[in-house]
């Protein structure tokens, strides 16, 4: 598996690290219910997904990668925020 | 159409007529329109829980239903370790009563599943490390689980040829667990099918479950399949690695993500390995089949994944970690690779459960590990099904852990799937 870094292109999937689903939001209250939706209940679906990955052998940036979980096709990769 | 009894006479039996008389061991079923339970998955898990609920609570007219066919999940491709070696409360009785069943079952089954207590090893390489597996096998004890603490001469006795003086990782000693060992997993899918189809249970094949229906009240009562629709008065997930897909269908979001899991196999070499090795300074795994092919593994791939396939690094990583104690396999050709889809739950232990939806039962969760849980997983999830109350054994697997603080981290990783 290869990501495009927007940084520095094309690399290698073992320079980067794996956080998980992107499209989960940190709730904005302190809500107890929200902070377990936040932290434990994903989507996980089979198929396009939006998640972080970290650049920690290159530009050590963030980033947004749509990946497929079905084929690991990479459909792109932004920097995160 | 009761299964033949297996027994020394009838093997000779089958052996002097060429064993062109065998027949099939199950029925291969087609829906009925509604059952008392259906159970979704076929694998260990579902076979082994359809098993149970007709032998121990009586409950006959049960469904088993498999996409694809019996036995192509994950019970057929792990790496078939048993044990029951872990840390923490919530784990230790159930993974003991799984071993203690283990230890019986071929007997109740009727079928050699191999059940071989070859003994499972895990390396300690530093202080820290000793101490830890300390600590872990006065927990087992403690449990009344059987553990011995090897320092390196212990170790040596059993396998003489592991690399002791490695410069990076010197093998210290390691926790041995006698009583874990290997179970040969396709057999344990035939024999739960063999001996469940036995007491009545249609076990449907080719039949993808692709809808939960509700009643107006919320509660399930039927599912959508590839063959039609199929009422229930209860419904139980068993599909490893497809958990959040499946019950999706029934509006829920569940504390798990997929991930890969990658396993290998060399060529077939003389006896070389006993018993089950762990590294315990990288991941990596390895115990020798009966056919003499080492089987071995390490690490989750590490990101979300349906692909039941791999990547390079990972195949990298392993066979470094298996080059730091075994220098002698870097010389072995690989025959085979394959990957399987698990459940990794957000605290790493599995769930037994009922859901918020009425009439809908959930066994999932079970990351790299469930192998070695299948008849004690098959048994709480039918006792839960069959009288509503979770088994003693499997209590603390409850779907609400998660919200409440109780979960169950034997790592310490926190809500972190690839992590555990
Ligand atoms: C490479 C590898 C090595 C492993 N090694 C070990 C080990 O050494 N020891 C150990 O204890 N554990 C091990 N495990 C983990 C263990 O294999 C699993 O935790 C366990 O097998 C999961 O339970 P199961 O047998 O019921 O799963 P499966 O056999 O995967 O059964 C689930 C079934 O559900 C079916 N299904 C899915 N969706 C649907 C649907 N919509 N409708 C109908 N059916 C559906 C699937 O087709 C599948 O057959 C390993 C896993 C892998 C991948
Ligand atoms: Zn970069």
């Amino acid at each position: 598996m290869r990501i495009p870094c927007p940084y520095c292109g094309e690399r290698d999937a073992r320079e980067f690290s794996y956080l998980g689903d992107a499209s989960v939001a940190r709730p904005a209250t302190d809500d107890a219910a929200a902070y377990h939706e936040y932290v434990n209940l994903r989507a996980n679906p089979a198929g396009p997904h939006r998640e972080f990955w970290y650049h920690a052998s290159g530009c050590r940036s963030w980033l947004v990668v749509t990946r497929d979980t079905r084929t690991h096709r990479i459909d792109s990769a932004e920097l995160a925020r | 159409m009761a299964a033949m009894k297996f027994s020394a006479l009838s093997l000779l039996r089958h052996a002097l007529t060429g064993n062109r008389e065998w027949t099939p061991h199950w029925r291969d079923a087609s829906p009925k329109p509604t059952y008392d339970v259906v159970i979704v998955g076929g694998g260990g898990h579902g076979l082994a829980t359809a098993y149970y609920l007709a032998r121990e609570f009586g409950i006959r007219n049960v469904a088993l239903l498999e996409k694809g066919w019996i036995g192509g999940g994950n019970v057929g491709r792990n790496t078939t370790i048993v044990r029951s070696n872990y840390l923490l409360p919530g784990n230790i009785p159930f993974y003991e009563t799984s071993l203690k069943l283990w230890e019986g079952l071929e007997q109740a089954l009727n079928f050699n599943a191999m059940v071989s207590q070859r003994g499972v090893l895990n390396l300690y390489h530093s202080d820290a490390q000793r101490d830890a597996y300390a600590r872990r096998g006065n927990a087992m004890r403690l449990e009344g689980v059987d553990a011995d603490l090897l320092d390196a001469d212990g170790v040596a006795k059993l396998v003489p040829q592991l690399d002791f003086d490695n410069a990076r990782f010197p093998i210290k000693g390691g926790l041995l667990q006698r009583r874990g060992g290997t179970v040969r997993h396709d057999a344990v899918a035939w024999g739960f099918a063999r001996a469940a189809s036995d007491l009545g249970v249609d076990i449907i094949q080719n039949c993808e479950v692709t809808g939960i229906e509700r009643d107006p009240a919320g509660r399930a009562v039927a599912v959508e399949t590839s063959r039609g629709r199929i009422g229930a008065a209860k419904i139980g997930l068993a599909v490893a690695g497809n958990s959040s897909r499946v019950a999706a269908l029934a509006g829920l979001r569940l504390p798990i993500e997929s991930h890969v899991l990658q396993a290998f196999v060399s060529e077939g070499v003389k006896p070389l390995i006993d018993g089950v090795i762990t590294f315990g300074a990288g991941h990596f795994y390895v115990s020798q089949s009966d056919k003499g092919g080492l089987v071995f593994g390490g690490d989750i791939d590490g990101y979300n994944s349906y692909a039941q396939r791999g990547n390079l690094p990972v195949v990298e990583d392993v066979c470094e970690g298996g080059m730091a104690i075994l220098p002698m396999i870097g010389r072995l050709r690989l025959l085979r690779s394959w990957g399987g889809i698990m459940d990794m739950s957000m605290d790493g232990s599995p769930i037994i459960d009922r859901t918020p939806v009425d009439g809908l039962y959930l066994n999932a969760g079970w990351c790299y590990g469930g192998f070695k849980a299948t008849p004690a997983s098959g048994l709480c999830f039918a006792h839960l099904i069959a009288r509503g109350v979770p088994h003693p054994a499997a209590s603390a697997y409850c779907l609400d852990r998660f919200a409440t603080g109780a979960i169950i981290d034997e790592k310490g990783q926190g809500a972190q799937p690839n992590l555990h």
